[in-house]
């Protein structure tokens, strides 16, 4: 090697070559560019011209200057230049190489592992044997010394350990096979003290030299602290305090950050140790939803904290009778309200109380249930510290012996008072405001909360001090007691709107919040001890010692006795299952500094010779686009003018943050006017089917419709609109008339999305197969082109029009649709199973909404199609019969956009008279 | 559907897009000259009054002036004073050559030349004219400019450096305007100036040229190509060139000068960097003389 100053050649004899640039420079001299293009319409004037004159034509010396440069460039490079070679240290002793390799090693492994694969190198140069020793703990028995070049493969597959540095236990019986000679080790530490690595040390420097190559990265890690409160400690040994990162799905999906959490004072140990707590203080919703916590910038298991179920949400089990299945009835079920308040910030099981006792929930409420068998379970599950929330209602006012109902704070008295009972009051109450200590200080009760009706309790001379909210008449509303280490809740009204809206008031879901903020979590360590059925954790998912989050591979289960242990080989950090519950595993520790008596600490600055060859084969490169760009300007305009865009260039070639022009995303949805005015005009629109015939019908059909819609109704629809399906959108439409043809071409997979889409928001299309006449005489109909075309939409399932249908009535009253054709089956979507006609009311409470498919082959449009003079275009039926049929047709269209914009309006129109009457007997009844 | 109609639209918007500017501009240009619309002083299809007369045979009942003869026994007839205009045909060539501008400032030729022909169009209609573009049957009115302004916007552009009128175009008694840069091959004018002066056809010759071929200002190493690109001429150094070009120059134009005095025709240049004024007023009279 030959060395320069700080510049050391791998290759000088290529340098040699410099001595042909002189050469070069002659040759490129004599190699003009291209002449100048110039447009020029009186080029027949100049046809035949000589040149007076013959000039020689040179290359410009700045152009030659440039390309001598880059090929000077490319010669040196090839030289192979290195800035400031490193010269190694030679010895001629075995040498020994420990890697610390637990998590606190993985930030800059791939410098560690460079340093410790130029170590080897050397060795190999010299022939000395070595040995690596990664401190991951898995090395056992003695440590074999080999040829350094046999471990290089080794080294490089070596990655950190998703748990701490150590060392094996014996020093000297895992160096028994050391070969003759003094022993020179080169320990590549993390920083970071073990359990054995002082007893190492000592061994080491008794054996030979020690080089110790610190970390050149500050670390820090981050620890759980588990309890009522969790919260997190950020331990480290500098003053620096990086915000930690919340990481969890967003609504999406996504892993992202939720929310930075910032470490708070910072308190000194022991051995300059710094730790600062970081307080969790989120809103549960955000907090449930957190996988794992994450010091900003530090990419090592040790920087990151897995959530469990310890910060996780509680689990709430929820008893009560089950939804009644009717639509719309939802809205008086106990059920509904509680699902409602606690889905956003906990986990909820619904069953009997026999199952959500055996997912072991933190939190069991009750909606108007009285106690049978369960009794001594639900005793021992709230003994062991599960808070129990009953709700009162109409059966346990009812219940007879409701004194002696066990699992209650407080005696009840049986019947409850309402207004209407014995103790009638005169107005429903409202809320007496909470008590400054008690469990809802802080909530305020909104005024028109009222209570109409309440379970009473028994004076005792404990009431008081259990009631923690009462009525404006000092009567417990919500009253609680211990049992165990758990405790008994009883909310004296019910859970849904029958006896008070509290239950529709956001004071609801703050006050379930703060109840079951109460309930103890799962205590991890004594499950563990008592979980009898499980007493292995199956991983879930694991990290690796960068803090990467991948699945568990072939991991054994761990013993719940090992995993109290933490994390170590064959039980990285990760989440662990066993059964309903999860586990995280947390790599962080508290650190101690390593001090290293008697070892040489390498400095951390050294940094191998940096190899200028790309850089200048890049310089080179630069050099000759520059020269390209320079010849093309030269030849297209003048001297001047090329060495100015050269000089533009080479200021363009320099790096520009932020001066990248913004773009504006281009709006490539542009909507098209035709379906705008449709949606403005509420017209009417028709599938194009590429029949000229077909569609024209569809289009005077549809003007006659809207002809007679405009006559007849309040809606006065604009000129029918003819849709695309491959290309327009849907979205601003609410009825397409869709004639069903043979020739028709199948629509794109993008417009069966957007049609899907139009259905489920509402939109409705009349398929219409045209062949009423023909249909059901066992010749060939249309029905598989139907069927065909229908297939990819989401059709509910079909029947016949049912002769109570909302469009038998929704504008005038049908009994047939008739179109061109009659007498053809019109169908709709199937009604619910099990809907029943209400008393007095001849309908049946059908199906909300609209259908979103009407298929009949009545050939309506035919029927409604006039020309530009307003006559009709076909001929129905005979004579003045087919008049009237056509009369009908109108009318069935007419009742069709009715139900298309007014939805079952109409079918509820119908149970007026019932409200009325409801209304007067109420107004009565005071 | 509708795309399709909006597409053309869009497209006659865009194509259309400089024919306001053309007119507006010409119309400016054109205000520079009143001509009068001339009386003939007799008798005959006119606009103005001229005479009473007493009704011959042959008088039509409803060419009667009823107030007229109202005050007297006999009939008369209202007669107006005879106009006649004459047809002035306008040519703009269309070839490459003619949209070359030798600086952003300046307009390019073919710009230039619509103008004039709009704006000398638009004179002579005023003056009671009819005017046409080469091909187009000359008509009168204020109609006509709208069509003289359409035919120059949409006019296509030859697919050679340098075009020629239709020769078959020449009717007797017309004006004949020919506005070109009249750098191409110049073998056609003689051919078309004897076929008018048979026909007794006069008019002028108006070169249109680009200050930068007026004076050639290239230095260096060039190679020159026509507009086109189906001709070109390698020089390795253009200023010695110039001296050549100029005098090949004076000889087109006097080639030009020659042959139109000797078919009564007028040859007039004009650059593109001066202001067309001139170059109209000098049509203007040229044609009136």
């Amino acid at each position: 090697m030959l060395i320069l100053g700080p510049l050391g050649f791998a290759t000088p004899w290529i340098l040699a070559a410099l001595a042909v640039l002189p050469v070069l420079w002659i040759i490129l001299r004599a190699m003009p560019p291209a002449p100048r293009l110039q447009d020029f319409p009186g080029v027949d004037l100049l046809l035949g011209l000589r040149d007076p004159v013959p000039v020689a034509r040179r290359t410009p010396w700045w152009l030659l200057l440039l390309r001598l440069l880059a090929m000077a460039l490319l010669i040196i490079a090839f030289a192979g230049p290195v800035w400031k070679p490193v010269l190694r240290a030679t010895g001629d002793g075995p040498l020994l190489v420990i890697m610390d390799a637990g998590w606190s090693a993985a930030p800059g492994w791939a410098e560690r592992q460079a340093r410790a694969e130029r170590a080897l190198q050397d060795a190999a140069g010299d022939g000395r044997p070595a040995a690596l020793l990664m401190a991951d703990g898995r090395q056992t028995g003695a440590l074999a010394f080999s040829p350094a070049a046999e471990l290089q493969a080794r080294l490089r597959a070596a990655l950190p350990a998703p748990w701490s540095s150590r060392l094996p236990e014996d020093p000297a019986a895992t160096l028994a096979d050391q070969p003759e000679g003094t022993l020179d080790t080169l320990w590549i530490s993390d920083g970071l003290d073990h359990p054995t690595r002082a007893a190492w040390l000592a061994e080491l420097t008794a054996r030979g030299s020690v080089t110790v190559l610190p970390p050149v990265q500050p670390l820090r890690a981050l620890t759980l602290h588990a309890g009522d409160t969790p919260s997190l400690t950020l331990h480290g040994f500098d003053d620096e305090a990086p915000a930690i990162l919340a990481i969890g799905p967003d609504p999406q999906g996504t892993p992202r950050e939720l929310a930075r959490l910032t470490p708070g004072e910072a308190v000194t140990g022991e051995g300059g140790a710094i730790t600062r707590p970081v307080a969790i203080d989120l809103p549960p919703e955000l907090r449930n939803r957190i996988t794992r916590f994450q010091i900003e910038g530090q990419t090592h298991a040790g920087a990151v904290v897995l959530a469990d179920d310890r910060v996780r949400r509680h689990k709430v089990g929820l008893v009560g009778d089950a939804d009644r299945s009717a639509e719309g009835q939802q809205l008086l079920s106990p059920l509904h309200y509680l699902r409602r308040a606690l889905a956003p910030t906990t986990d909820l099981v619904e069953g009997g109380l026999g199952d959500v006792l055996d997912t072991a929930p933190d939190v069991i409420i009750l909606a108007d249930q009285l106690l049978q068998d369960e009794v001594p379970m639900l005793t021992e599950w709230v003994d062991k510290g599960g808070l129990l929330i009953r709700f009162a209602g109409p059966r346990m006012a009812a219940y007879e012996n409701l004194p002696e109902e066990p699992l209650l704070p407080v005696r009840l008295r049986p019947g409850g008072r309402d207004i209407g009972g014995a103790l009638s009051w005169g107005d429903p109450r409202g809320l007496a405001p909470f008590a400054a200590d008690g469990l809802f200080s802080g909530l305020t009760a909104p005024e028109e909360v009222a209570i109409r009706a309440q379970l009473m309790a028994q004076p005792a001379p404990e009431l008081a001090e259990r009631t923690i909210a009462a009525l404006s008449d000092n009567t417990p509303l919500i009253t609680r007691s211990g049992l165990g280490q758990g405790q008994v809740v009883l909310v004296h009204v019910t859970a849904n709107a029958d006896w008070s809206n509290l239950p529709l008031s956001g004071l609801f879901v703050a006050m379930l919040d703060r109840l079951v903020a109460t309930a103890r979590t799962s205590d991890t360590a004594n499950q563990t001890t008592e979980d009898r059925e499980q007493p292995f954790w199956t991983p879930e998912s694991v990290l690796d010692g960068f803090g990467t989050a991948e699945g568990p591979g072939d991991l054994a289960p761990v013993a719940a006795e090992d995993l109290a242990e933490g994390p170590g080989p064959g039980q990285p950090a990760g989440i662990y299952a066993a059964g309903e519950r999860r586990q995280a595993l947390n790599a962080g520790a508290a650190m101690v500094r390593a001090d290293w008596p008697g070892a040489t600490v390498e400095s951390v600055g050294e940094v191998p010779g940096r190899d200028l060859t790309g850089w200048l084969i890049a310089a080179a490169a630069l050099l000759l686009a520059l020269d390209a760009l320079g010849s093309a300007l030269l030849g297209r305009g003048g001297r001047r003018m090329a060495a100015a865009g050269l000089l533009a260039t080479l200021m363009m070639a320099l790096p520009q943050d932020g001066a990248q022009a913004q773009q504006t995303p281009p709006t490539d949805e542009i909507v098209n006017p035709e379906l705008l005015r449709a949606a403005n005009e509420v017209a009417l629109a028709y599938v194009i089917t590429g029949d000229a015939e077909v569609d024209q019908i569809s289009e005077q059909g549809l003007e006659g419709l809207s002809r007679a819609l405009t006559y007849r109704s309040s809606v006065e629809p604009g000129e029918p609109v003819g849709i695309d399906l491959d290309t327009d959108d849907l979205s601003m439409l609410t009825f397409l008339y869709w004639p069903v043809t043979d020739s028709q071409p199948l629509p794109s997979a993008m417009a069966y999305l957007r049609l899907n889409h139009f259905l489920r928001s509402g939109g409705m299309i009349l398929f219409d197969t045209r062949d009423g006449d023909l249909a059901g005489l066992g010749g060939p109909d249309m029905s598989a082109t139907l069927q065909t075309l229908a297939a990819p939409l989401e059709i509910p399932p079909l029947a016949p029009v049912p002769e109570d249908h909302v469009l038998t009535r929704a504008f005038y009253l049908l009994e047939d649709f008739p179109g061109r054709w009659s007498g053809r089956t019109v169908w709709v979507e199937a009604p619910p199973a099990g809907a029943e006609a209400a008393e007095g009311v001849p309908f049946r409470n059908l199906n909300d909404g609209v259908t979103p498919v009407v298929i009949g082959a009545n050939s309506w449009a035919e029927a409604w199609a006039v020309d530009e003079a307003g006559m009709p275009r076909f001929p129905v039926g005979r004579g003045y019969e087919g008049e009237e049929q056509r009369e009908m047709a109108f009318r069935f269209g007419i009742n069709l956009i009715m139900y298309v914009l007014t939805g079952n309006y109409k079918s509820d129109q119908v149970h007026v008279p019932a409200l009325l009457e409801r209304l007067r007997a109420e107004e009565v009844m005071p | 559907m509708s795309t399709d109609a909006a597409d053309l639209r869009a497209r006659a918007e865009a194509e259309s897009g400089g024919l306001p500017a053309l007119v507006l501009s010409a119309e400016r240009l054109a205000a520079l000259i009143a001509p009068g619309a001339h009386g003939l002083r007799r008798s005959g299809p006119g606009e103005d009054f001229w005479q009473y007369r007493p009704a011959r045979e042959g008088d039509t009942a409803r060419s009667i002036d009823w107030r007229r003869s109202a005050r007297s026994d006999a009939q008369f007839v209202r007669d107006r004073e005879a106009q006649s205009a004459e047809a002035a045909v306008i040519w703009a060539s269309a070839g490459q050559g003619m949209g070359y501008r030798g600086a952003a400032s300046r307009p390019t030729k073919r710009d230039r030349a619509r103008l004039l022909a709009l704006a000398l169009g638009m004179v002579l209609l005023r003056g009671g004219e009819r005017v046409g573009l080469a091909g187009q049957p000359p008509r009168a009115g204020r109609l006509q400019t709208d069509r003289l302004a359409q035919g120059l916007a949409m006019q296509a552009e030859a697919g050679t450096d340098a075009d020629q009128p239709p020769l078959t175009a020449l009717r007797p008694n017309q004006r004949v305007v020919l506005i070109s840069d009249f750098l191409g091959d110049p073998g056609w004018v003689s051919d078309y100036l004897a076929r008018a002066a048979a026909l007794g056809v006069s008019g002028a010759l108006l070169q249109v040229l680009d200050p930068d071929e007026e004076v050639f200002p290239f230095d260096g190493a060039v190679l020159f190509r026509s507009v086109s690109g189906r001709v070109s001429h390698d020089t390795r150094d253009a200023a010695g060139l110039r001296a050549a070009y100029l005098d090949r120059l004076a000889e087109r134009r006097d080639l030009l000068t020659r042959g139109a005095q000797g078919a009564g025709w007028h040859f007039g240049t004009h650059d593109t960097a001066t202001p067309p004024a001139a170059a109209l007023m000098w049509l203007y009279q040229v044609l009136g003389g």
